[in-house]
């Protein structure tokens, strides 16, 4: 069973981060695998294993961040990876634009199953997956929390609102968008991250997938305008002062309100 | 390209309320110029939803009958592209939620729509669409546009926009014009499993105390429920806590959880993540514990505390101890 996973490395913006005419300064952001996209390799992991023959092979679109996110995936026992490296000014590329990238190397690597996470925590579109679904043509059940192979098709459970489950079957080839909670992600030990630096990783550019310049330009279905602080931060009264006083306001303000 | 097309919902042959709210969202923007207003839905009997969807500024209510009884993503999509390529509006508008996340980006991506999810706001002026969101974990906020596209999706958050009374309109009712087959599905329905009751029903309480991602060690959920006792509130968490078996579904509060509105919701840890936020909001009074001034949480809290939780939740045990 071949299984594509599509990594996204996700930004989280510092807690002191000021924006500097309009933008965020690169120093202010810290790279990591979307916690999303970890419970997606899990289960890609799983899967293959479950299958006892297979591939697991990671596609990330992205920067200068991308080598060191697709290094911990390797180590948790995905086979093989692939960077689609775009030039710093494109990692704003939108989410329709981030799919047919991935679209384009996945068609060529044309898998039994693609998963993706259900969203990223950085912009949480929570668009990606089922874009690349429709670009590829494939079916596709968005936010799954358990999936199971049963004779040659996908038995998945999708969570609905207020916790009510949907049971689906699904025929291969199929793409997916992986909850968290799916799994339990395994950790990467020194040893499986030594082994991991021995996996094939490859690195492609647009141009290399079909898309100069221009074609790269005219991706986006959507552009950021404008990044701005949110009107109001907080409307909250704030409680000053150490633990003690802290919980005594809380005290009398449950006193107050809970007749 | 003109008009606003609206994409309503339903779950287990009900409407969901983010229909309406899409309609008020639609209706601005018809007001602004973007065109007439139509809403599209496709159920098992459409004609049933047809008569509360014809709230005042609709213009058209547009029906396909699908010939499975429940939402199925393949059969949506192509229902949704088929109209939209019928109709050409320059806005399609449909909910920021699970089913729209099945099948609406797939949509836009081949339609080669402009697209935006999770959209807080939304203009139109000079025949030009605007939308706000969220971006950074909801640290700031993002104004998009869409150049070079005439035809836009948005998936509007549930909650943007103040739903209407059903009924009441003018709005002309009409076959979609698009024939669904069983077997353009692409995926079998198998049954659905109704949310776990759980020990406790976390919606009855008066005062919660809700624990996030930022208890760190399993061992202190042991602590954070003696605390919960000893200060009479109900236990309940965020989803990290429920992924990670601490504690059960039933204590989940959020989106894909419980929504509760209880007098006292006193979060620690917790950033304020949108799909929380939906599950706790109308709480009437909102305390937040916090190590990050910048957290999301303070900006719908009435209270707010930058400290460590630890070091409140001790004082806490003293304070209602004593
Ligand atoms: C379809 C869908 C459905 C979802 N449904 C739900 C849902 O029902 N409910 C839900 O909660 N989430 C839901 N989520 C997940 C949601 O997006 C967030 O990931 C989640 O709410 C984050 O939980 P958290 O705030 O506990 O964790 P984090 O976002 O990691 O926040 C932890 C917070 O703790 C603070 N902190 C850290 N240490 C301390 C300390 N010592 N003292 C005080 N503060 C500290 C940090 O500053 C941070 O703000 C859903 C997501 C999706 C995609
Ligand atoms: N740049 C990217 N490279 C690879 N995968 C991505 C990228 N952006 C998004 N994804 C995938 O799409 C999922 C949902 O992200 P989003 O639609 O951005 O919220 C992520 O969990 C990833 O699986």
């Amino acid at each position: 069973m071949k299984i594509a996973v599509t990594v996204k490395l996700a930004a989280a913006l510092d807690e002191s981060a000021v924006l500097r005419d309009g933008a965020v300064d690169d120093s202010d952001l810290e790279w990591d695998v979307n916690e999303w996209d970890m419970f997606a390799v899990e289960a890609a992991v799983e899967l293959k294993d479950a299958a006892g023959e297979g591939e697991v092979v990671i596609v990330s679109v992205g920067g200068d961040q991308v080598p060191e996110g697709l290094l911990s995936c390797l180590a948790m026992g995905a086979d093989r990876a692939v960077h689609v490296r775009v030039p710093h000014e494109a990692e704003s590329l939108d989410v329709i634009a981030v799919a047919r990238l991935l679209a384009a190397v996945i068609a060529q690597e044309t898998p039994d199953l693609v998963l993706s996470g259900v969203q990223s925590s950085d912009f949480a579109s929570a668009a990606t997956g089922t874009a690349l679904a429709g670009l590829l043509e494939l079916p596709h059940v968005a936010v799954v929390r358990d999936v199971v192979m049963a004779d040659g098709a996908l038995e998945v459970q999708r969570e609905l609102e207020g916790g009510l489950i949907e049971r689906l079957k699904v025929r291969l080839p199929a793409a997916l968008t992986v909850q968290t909670g799916i799994n339990e992600p395994r950790y990467a030990t020194l040893r499986s991250i030594r082994q991991a630096s021995a996996k094939q990783r490859t690195t492609v550019t647009p141009a290399e997938l079909g898309f100069d310049d221009a074609a790269l330009a005219a991706l986006p279905a959507a552009r950021t305008a404008a990044l701005a602080e949110p009107p109001v931060r907080t409307t909250a009264e704030m409680i000053e002062g150490g633990a003690a006083e802290i919980a005594a306001q809380i005290g009398s303000i449950v006193k107050a309100r809970i007749a | 390209m003109s008009g606003v097309l609206v994409v309503a919902e339903v779950r287990q042959g009900a409407l969901r309320d983010i229909s309406f709210e899409l309609l008020a969202g639609g209706a601005q923007l018809a007001a602004s110029g973007a065109g007439p207003l139509r809403v599209l839905v496709i159920a098992g009997d459409p004609a049933a939803h047809a008569e509360v969807l014809n709230v005042p500024g609709v213009e058209e209510i547009l029906t396909v009958t699908s010939p499975l009884e429940h939402f199925e993503a393949h059969l949506q999509g192509r229902a949704v592209s088929e109209v939209i390529t019928q109709l050409q509006p320059a806005v399609v508008l449909a909910g920021h939620t699970v089913d729209s996340m099945g099948f609406a980006a797939a949509v836009a991506a081949q339609l080669n729509l402009g697209f935006a999810s999770d959209v807080v706001s939304l203009s139109f002026d000079d025949g030009m669409l605007q939308a706000q969101r969220g971006s950074y974990g909801g640290r700031l906020v993002a104004t998009i546009d869409f150049p070079g596209r005439e035809r836009v999706m948005a998936l509007v958050r549930p909650g943007t926009y103040e739903a209407p009374l059903p009924g009441g309109g003018s709005a002309t009712v009409r076959d979609g014009g698009v024939t669904l087959q069983a077997s353009q599905a692409a995926t079998e329905h198998l049954g659905f499993i109704e949310a776990d009751g759980g020990d406790i029903d976390i919606t009855k309480a008066d005062f919660l105390l809700a624990i996030g991602r930022g208890v760190e060690e399993e061992s202190d959920v042991e602590k954070m429920m003696e605390l919960a006792d000893a200060i009479g509130a109900t236990l309940v968490s965020s989803r990290p806590l429920v992924d990670a078996g601490w504690l059960p579904a039933s204590r989940q509060v959020g989106q894909s959880g419980r929504t509760v509105a209880p007098k006292v919701y006193l979060a620690f840890g917790i950033s304020g993540a949108v799909q929380h936020l939906m599950g706790m909001r109308k709480s009437q009074t909102i305390i937040a514990v916090n190590t990050n001034a910048s957290a999301p949480i303070f900006g719908v809290a009435d209270y707010g505390a930058v400290a460590d939780l630890h070091d409140v939740s001790d004082a806490l045990a003293e304070h209602f101890g004593s």
